[in-house]
């Protein structure tokens, strides 16, 4: 599913493209005919009921859910045209380019520095760390709050600095992409709204995919946004598909897809 | 049920303290559960002191400096001469000895099993003999280690000791460094994974240094149970009555030494059995309190 490329003139390039992805828990069909395409610096938001299977595409685009043993896929993820799941591609390599924010704000048990320090290092990074970390900090907007204190631990900060943290982190090793997994679900307006900012500045460097059950923040914050829903088969598991894939303001306003329409407007999930 | 018939239970009822026979009842049960934990803790309180009064009579730093002395009677000028200084460096020596062994040993079977072999047949076959080698009797460890490695050298020594006190510490280690790591939260492991860690980076840099204090108090509980016994180590140390700093020769232990000299009629040697159940008291008790200190400094 292409979103109306016609109609974005700032539309360059195409960083993702899946192919008929189905994605299976043993078995169990998690997922089915996902085929979207993921445009270059750009917020691409997912949407939908829970249980709908956006957070686990969103894991499919950065090898994480090869964590869980039962998991495998078929169809094709393409990332700049190369084969994503392909036999000789390293999964560790693929999350240095494609960086993640989860949930729940996860900083490591370590001081601010040493959170941002920690990418870096596995990389083997040579330059100056202090400024990199500046910088890093800097783009997630925390350095005003933290400068004076960078030797403290990064879980003493309060909720929505831990995940500017995490945010800061993950550009600490210039990712390529950032997929976040609902990164404001635990945060509260003020530091939401922060976030939202961040994401604005972030998506002139990078590619950003965001899983939200927040329709205002997906209306607010992203270019695309796919509406995914979930359907139960006659054995009652449920399996989740895109509905419609679009620019943000087509499926906020004018949906083509009833579903989305009354998702979008409240009335279910 | 109309309403009114709900609200009739708790209308009308005084706000005032009663001495009813439910509250009677309850705060006898209380008393009961109060008067069983002191009772509970009679019997190591008793020990402690026991050991205390006794041990502290010879206190003093020649323990740890002078050797068993031949038997003295009360008489003798030299009576409280003397110490147990090579039963307490041979006691370093064995634990010291089983720690270097059971240490990595224990903490890398962990690592193992809660980071890559969580959930698997292997890892519930090697938990179910984890418990039962934590189940096996000392003494067995002992004899165990004897036929491998005192028949084999043809000689008692500390390393045989040491081997046996490892295998009995290994199970504890194994136990705790493995809970120690599944606590570690899986947030963290996917924060690490994603930034692109390699698992033994994720292990090395994240999961190991959060697990820290708690391996550490795993690890001063082995050591402490291992420091005591006494089964294992007759079978393989055995004795000596001389300084020996070689691993490879028979070592005096702290607990050899209650056992051997408490049973005497010599007086001086009785009173230094004690001074060594002292000194052994203390070292559990030093490891205890180390280990609480670590696991709490860190949160």
């Amino acid at each position: 599913m292409t979103p109306n490329l016609e109609r974005n003139a700032l539309q360059t390039d195409t960083v993702f493209q899946t192919k008929d992805l189905n994605i299976y828990y043993g078995n169990f069909l998690a997922v089915r005919d996902v085929t979207i395409d993921i445009p270059k610096n750009a917020i691409t938001a997912f949407i939908g009921p829970s249980g709908c299977g956006k957070s686990t595409v969103l894991r499919c685009f950065n090898r994480l859910n090869d964590l869980i043993k039962s998991f495998h896929i078929d169809g094709k993820i393409f990332y700049h045209g190369q084969d994503l799941y392909a036999p000789d591609v390293d999964p560790v390599e693929v999350r240095r380019q494609i960086g993640m924010v989860f949930q729940r704000p996860n900083p490591f048990p370590k001081s601010i520095y040493d959170n941002i320090a920690f990418g870096p290092r596995l990389l083997g990074y040579k330059g100056d760390m202090d400024e990199l970390v500046e910088r890093s900090l800097r783009g997630a907007a925390l350095w005003e709050d933290v400068k004076d204190k960078l030797k403290v631990l990064g879980t003493d900060l309060s909720g929505g600095q831990q995940q500017r943290l995490c945010i800061a982190r993950a550009i600490a090793v210039q990712p390529d992409v950032i997929l976040m997994d609902e990164p404001c679900a635990a945060l509260d307006p003020i530091s939401t709204l922060k976030v939202e900012d961040l994401l604005q500045e972030l998506k002139e460097n990078y590619t950003i995919i965001i899983v939200t059950h927040n329709m205002q923040q997906a209306s607010r914050a992203s270019d695309f946004t796919a509406f995914y829903n979930v359907q139960a088969n006659e054995k009652g598991q449920r399996t989740g598909y895109i509905v419609e894939y679009d620019r943000t303001e087509v499926i906020f306003q004018s949906p083509k897809n009833k579903s989305t329409q009354e998702y979008v407007s409240g009335r279910f999930g | 049920m109309t309403p009114q018939d709900f609200s009739s239970l708790a209308s009308g009822r005084s706000l005032t303290r009663t001495l009813s026979s439910k509250t009677i009842f309850s705060n006898m049960m209380t008393g009961l559960a109060f008067a069983c934990a002191v009772i509970a803790l009679i019997p190591l309180v008793a020990v402690i002191l026991y050991v205390l009064i006794n041990g502290s009579v010879r206190l003093g730093p020649q323990l740890f400096t002078q050797l068993p002395p031949p038997p003295y009677q009360p008489t003798s000028p030299q009576f409280n001469s003397g110490g147990f200084g090579n039963a307490f460096v041979g006691t370093l020596m064995t634990v010291g000895i089983a720690s270097l062994i059971s240490i990595p040993f224990g903490v890398l079977a962990a690592i193992y099993l809660s980071e890559f072999a969580r959930d698997t047949k292997i890892a519930d076959a090697v938990n179910f003999m984890t418990n039962v080698l934590s189940g096996v009797p000392s003494i067995v460890m002992g004899v165990f280690a004897y036929g491998l490695i005192v028949l084999y050298t043809k000689s008692y020594s500390a390393f045989a000791a040491g081997f046996a006190l490892a295998v009995l510490m290994l199970p504890t280690i194994v136990r705790t460094s493995t809970e120690a790591l599944e606590s570690v939260s899986g947030e963290l492991r996917q924060a690490s994974v994603g930034l692109g860690a390699t698992n033994f980076q994720t292990v090395s840099r994240v999961i190991l240094p959060a697990a820290v204090p708690a391996i550490l108090t795993g690890v001063m509980l082995g050591v402490a149970r291992a420091a005591g016994e006494t089964a294992p180590v007759i079978f393989t140390a055995l004795f000596n009555n001389f300084w020996n700093f070689d691993v490879w020769k028979p070592t005096a232990t702290l607990s050899v030494l209650v056992y051997n000299f408490a049973v005497t009629p010599y007086k001086n040697w009785q009173e230094l059995a004690w001074a060594a159940a002292l000194v052994l008291v203390a070292l559990v008790l030093v490891a205890n309190i180390l280990s609480r200190w670590l696991t709490q400094r860190k949160r």
